[in-house]
C-alpha cells in the first residue's frame, strides 16, 4: 500500500498514504473496540463454551486491530504503533462505528450485533483480499476473511437457535436486532476518503457490498422465524469521533493501567 | 451390549470428538463436548480442540451412538487374541542372519511380544 | 442428557466374579503401572477420590478464569491483551476437558456445576484471592501456574486414563502459561520504578496462595509445626498415602512444595523480587530450599466459604449460569424441535449457514 520513503514520493501518494491511514484506522478501531466489548463477556457467558467460544472471537479481533493500527501507524506520517493509538488516543480520536461499541446487553443483543458486524466484515475482507494492490493488506484480507467467517457461523447458529427456540429467546432475539439495526448503514458509509481511495484503487469501498450484506442477513433472520427491522433513522457519527455515551467508560477501562504508568514498558 | 443411560431433562447431550491432526494420520478421539445439536457441537469441538496447531478434520458422533462391549462380554470378545503366538512374525526363522542364531524356546510363549 | 452408556456400568453390568477377584485384579492393574479406564471395575473409594480431586480442579479452572478475566479490558498493551485473553480461553478449555474427564465416572457434567453452584463441591481457595492490579495476572501466571504445573505434571501418569489423557493436554498448554507470566514480571521489573513496586506488591500477596493452597495441606510428619497443624499433617498423610497407593497421585503435597520453591527462588532472584518468606535459604545439607512451614489452620481459617471472596467468585460463576438460563433452554428447545422434524434424533442443521457463503461444514462425513 506504501512505497517506501526514500524518494520524495508524489504529492497524491502523500494523500493516499494519508487516506489510507484513515480507513485502516477506522477498521482498526472496529476490531478493537468490538474485541473489548467481547472481553467484557468473558467468565460472564451463558455456558463455559460460550465463554471459550466469545474469548476467541476476541482474540481474532484483537489480531485485526494490531495489524491494522501497525499499518495505519506507519502510514500516517507519525510513526506511532499499535499501542500508542489504542492507548493514548482520546475518545473523540477514535473512529469505529457506533455499532461495535454498543454495550453487549444480554445475550440476544451480542448476537444480532455479531451477525451485522461479521456479515459486513466478511464481505469487506474478502473485497479486500481481492482489491488490494498491497500484497501484505490483501493477504491480511484473507486471512481476516477467513477467521470471520467462523465467527459469522457462530452469529448465525445462535441467531436460529434464539429465533426458534423459545417465546422468551425469540422475543429477545427480535428485541436484539431491533436495538442494533439502526446502528448498521454506518458500516458500509462512503465519505471523500474512501471514494478517493476507490477510484485509485487502493483498497474497495464496502458500500457496493451492502445490498449482498442485506441479502445475507435477511435470510439468516427470516429464517429464524424473525423479522429484519426497518429502522426510521440510522445513526450516524462514529467515523467522526462522535460516540456514544457509553464509550467513555471503555475507553477509560481500556487505557487505564497504560496510563496510570507513563513511561511504563509492558 | 448395555443400553443405560441417565436421562436428565433440558441439559444438552454429550458429543465424542474426532479429529485428525495432520496428513497420514488417522482421525484420533480427543474427548468429548456437550451441545444439543450437531452444528454446535461441531462450533464447541472446534473452539475446545484446535486451540492450537493445525488440524486438517474433525467429526463429532453422539456418545449415545457409540455401542461398546459390556464388561462380561469381554471376555468372549478379547480372549481370542492372545494365546497365538503363532500369529506374529517374530516366532520364525529372521530372513537375514544364521539360522543358529534364533532361538527356538520363544516359540511356544504365551506372551504378546 | 445422557451420561454416554459406555461409561456407565449398571447392575447387570456386574461380572459374576466374587468382589475380591475383582479388587485383586485392579491392584493388579495399578502395581504394574497401567491405567484404569472408564469401563473397569473400581473400588468406590477410588472412584470417589478420584471424583472429587477431577471435579475440584475442574471448578479452581473455571473459578480461576475470574481474577484474570477481570483484567482483560484493562491489559496494558494490545499484545499482552491477546495473551491474557488466549491464556483465560485455555482455562475454561481445561475446566471443560476436566468435566469431560470426570463424565467418564459416570456423573454428568450439570450436577457438577450445581455442586459448585451450590458450595457442596470446592475450588482451590488460591481464588479467593482478589487481582488488584495489572501485576497480580503476572504473579498469578507465574506462582500460581507455576506451582500447578508442578502439581500437574505427575498427574500426566495418574492411574485413571481418562484423567491422565487430560492433564497431558493441561499440562502442554500451562507450560505456556508459566513462561508468559514470568515474561510479564520482567518487563514489569525492567520498567518504571512504579511498575517494579506493582509487581514486589503483587509477589507478596500471590506467594503464600501458591506456595500453601496450590498444594493443599500439609502430608508429612516433617512439615507439621505441631498442635492442631499437626493433626492436619496426620490426617494429610492418611489420604495422601491412599492416593498414592491408587496411583492416583505420586507425591506428597510437601514434596511437591518444595519441588516449588527450589524452581521459583532462583527465578525470583533473577527477576530482582523478594519472595516474602524470610527464612527462605539455601539448605547446603538437605540440598533443598528451607521456607517456613504452611501454617495450614490459620490460612484455612482466613479463606473459609464465608469470606468475601469466597462468595464473590460463586456469586460471580451462579449470576452467568442463571443470566443465561433462557439462551441454555432456547438452544434445547430448538434441538428438539429440529430433532422431531427431521426425524433424526438430534443430527441438527450442521448447514444451515450454508447460503451465507458456503461456511458450512467441510468435515468429511463419518
Amino acid at each position: 500500500m506504501t512505497t517506501t520513503r526514500d524518494a520524495a514520493p508524489a504529492p497524491e501518494a502523500l494523500r493516499t498514504d494519508a487516506d489510507l491511514a484513515v480507513h485502516l484506522l477506522r477498521l482498526g478501531d472496529d476490531a478493537l473496540v468490538l474485541g473489548q466489548r467481547l472481553c467484557q463477556w468473558i467468565t460472564r457467558a451463558p455456558t463455559i463454551e460460550e465463554d471459550l467460544a466469545l474469548s476467541n472471537i476476541a482474540l481474532d479481533l484483537v489480531g485485526h486491530a494490531r495489524t491494522l493500527l501497525t499499518l495505519s501507524g506507519r502510514l500516517d506520517g507519525t510513526g506511532r504503533t499499535e499501542d500508542d493509538l489504542a492507548f493514548t488516543r482520546a475518545d473523540r480520536e477514535f473512529t469505529n462505528a457506533l455499532l461495535t461499541e454498543l454495550p453487549n446487553g444480554d445475550f440476544a443483543v451480542t448476537v444480532a450485533r455479531q451477525l451485522a458486524y461479521t456479515h459486513y466484515a466478511v464481505l469487506y475482507y474478502e473485497a479486500l483480499a481481492a482489491g488490494c494492490a498491497d500484497a501484505e493488506l490483501a493477504g491480511f484480507g484473507a486471512r481476516a476473511a477467513k477467521e470471520v467467517a467462523f465467527h459469522r457461523l457462530h452469529a448465525d447458529n445462535w441467531t436460529r437457535r434464539l429465533g426458534l427456540g423459545t417465546p422468551e429467546s425469540a422475543r429477545r432475539m427480535q428485541a436484539g436486532l431491533d436495538r442494533v439495526w439502526p446502528y448498521t448503514a454506518e458500516l458500509f458509509d462512503e465519505d471523500d476518503v474512501l471514494r478517493r481511495l476507490a477510484a485509485a484503487g487502493t483498497v474497495p469501498s464496502p458500500a457496493p457490498s451492502r445490498p449482498l450484506w442485506e441479502q445475507r442477513v435477511s435470510e439468516v433472520v427470516t429464517r429464524a422465524g424473525l423479522t429484519v427491522p426497518e429502522p426510521r433513522w440510522q445513526a450516524r457519527g462514529g467515523r467522526a469521533g462522535l460516540h456514544t455515551e457509553e464509550f467513555g467508560p471503555l475507553v477509560a477501562e481500556l487505557q487505564s493501567v497504560r496510563r496510570q504508568f507513563p513511561g511504563g514498558t509492558w | 451390549m448395555s443400553s443405560t443411560s441417565t436421562e436428565r431433562e433440558g441439559a444438552p447431550a454429550s458429543w465424542e470428538v474426532f479429529l485428525r491432526p495432520r496428513r497420514g494420520l488417522a482421525h484420533q478421539h480427543m474427548g468429548s463436548v456437550r451441545a444439543d445439536d450437531a452444528a454446535m457441537a461441531l462450533g464447541r469441538a472446534r473452539d475446545l480442540y484446535i486451540r492450537r496447531g493445525d488440524p486438517l478434520s474433525l467429526w463429532v458422533v453422539r456418545s449415545d451412538a457409540v455401542h461398546a462391549v459390556s464388561p462380561d462380554e469381554r471376555d468372549p470378545y478379547f480372549s481370542n487374541a492372545r494365546h497365538k503366538p503363532y500369529r506374529y512374525p517374530e516366532q520364525y526363522a529372521p530372513l537375514t542372519g544364521q539360522f543358529t542364531e534364533f532361538r527356538e524356546e520363544g516359540r511356544d510363549d504365551d506372551h504378546h511380544p | 442428557m445422557r451420561v454416554p452408556r459406555q461409561y456407565v456400568r449398571d447392575p447387570g453390568d456386574e461380572p459374576p466374579a466374587a468382589q475380591d477377584e475383582l479388587l485383586a485384579h485392579f491392584d493388579t492393574l495399578i502395581a504394574s503401572g497401567e491405567t484404569v479406564e472408564p469401563r473397569d471395575w473400581m473400588p468406590d473409594g477410588y472412584r470417589r477420590m478420584l471424583l472429587r480431586q477431577i471435579a475440584q480442579h475442574a471448578h479452581s479452572e473455571i473459578i480461576g478464569m475470574q481474577p484474570e478475566g477481570a483484567w482483560l479490558t484493562r491489559a496494558p498493551s494490545l499484545h499482552r491483551k491477546s495473551v491474557l485473553i488466549a491464556k483465560v480461553q485455555d482455562e475454561a478449555g481445561h475446566g471443560l476437558y476436566l468435566y469431560s474427564a470426570a463424565e467418564t465416572l459416570g456423573v454428568d457434567r450439570a450436577d457438577l456445576l450445581d455442586a459448585l453452584h451450590r458450595g457442596r463441591q470446592r475450588f482451590a481457595a488460591t481464588f479467593n484471592h482478589p487481582a488488584l492490579t495489572w501485576a497480580d495476572t503476572g504473579a498469578i501466571a507465574w506462582l500460581t501456574d507455576g506451582a500447578a504445573v508442578i502439581n500437574q505434571a505427575p498427574l500426566c501418569r495418574t492411574s485413571y486414563g481418562p484423567y491422565a489423557r487430560a492433564m497431558r493436554r493441561v499440562c502442554q498448554e500451562e507450560a505456556f502459561h508459566v513462561r508468559q507470566g514470568y515474561d510479564m514480571m520482567r518487563a514489569l521489573c525492567e520498567g518504571t520504578p512504579e511498575q517494579k513496586r506493582m509487581a514486589q506488591d503483587a509477589v507478596d500477596r500471590w506467594w503464600l496462595p501458591a506456595v500453601a493452597l496450590m498444594f493443599g495441606p500439609p502430608d508429612t510428619e516433617a512439615a507439621g509445626a505441631g498442635g492442631s497443624d499437626a493433626r492436619t499433617a496426620a490426617l494429610g498423610a492418611s489420604v495422601s498415602r491412599r492416593a498414592i497407593a491408587w496411583g492416583i497421585k505420586h507425591h506428597t503435597n510437601d514434596e511437591l512444595r518444595q519441588r516449588f520453591v527450589d524452581s521459583v527462588v532462583p527465578q525470583a532472584e533473577r527477576l530482582g523480587l523478594t519472595l516474602p518468606d524470610p527464612a527462605i535459604r539455601w539448605n547446603e545439607e538437605r540440598g533443598h530450599y528451607d521456607f517456613t512451614p504452611v501454617d495450614w489452620e490459620t490460612y484455612r481459617d482466613a479463606l473459609g466459604d464465608d469470606t468475601h471472596w469466597a462468595r464473590q467468585r460463586i456469586a460471580h460463576r451462579r449470576a452467568a449460569h442463571e443470566d443465561g438460563a433462557w439462551v441454555r433452554e432456547a438452544a434445547a428447545a430448538y434441538a428438539a424441535r429440529e430433532a422431531v422434524r427431521s426425524g433424526t434424533g438430534g443430527t441438527g442443521d450442521a448447514g444451515d449457514a450454508g447460503s451465507t457463503g458456503g461456511t458450512g461444514s467441510t468435515e468429511e462425513s463419518a
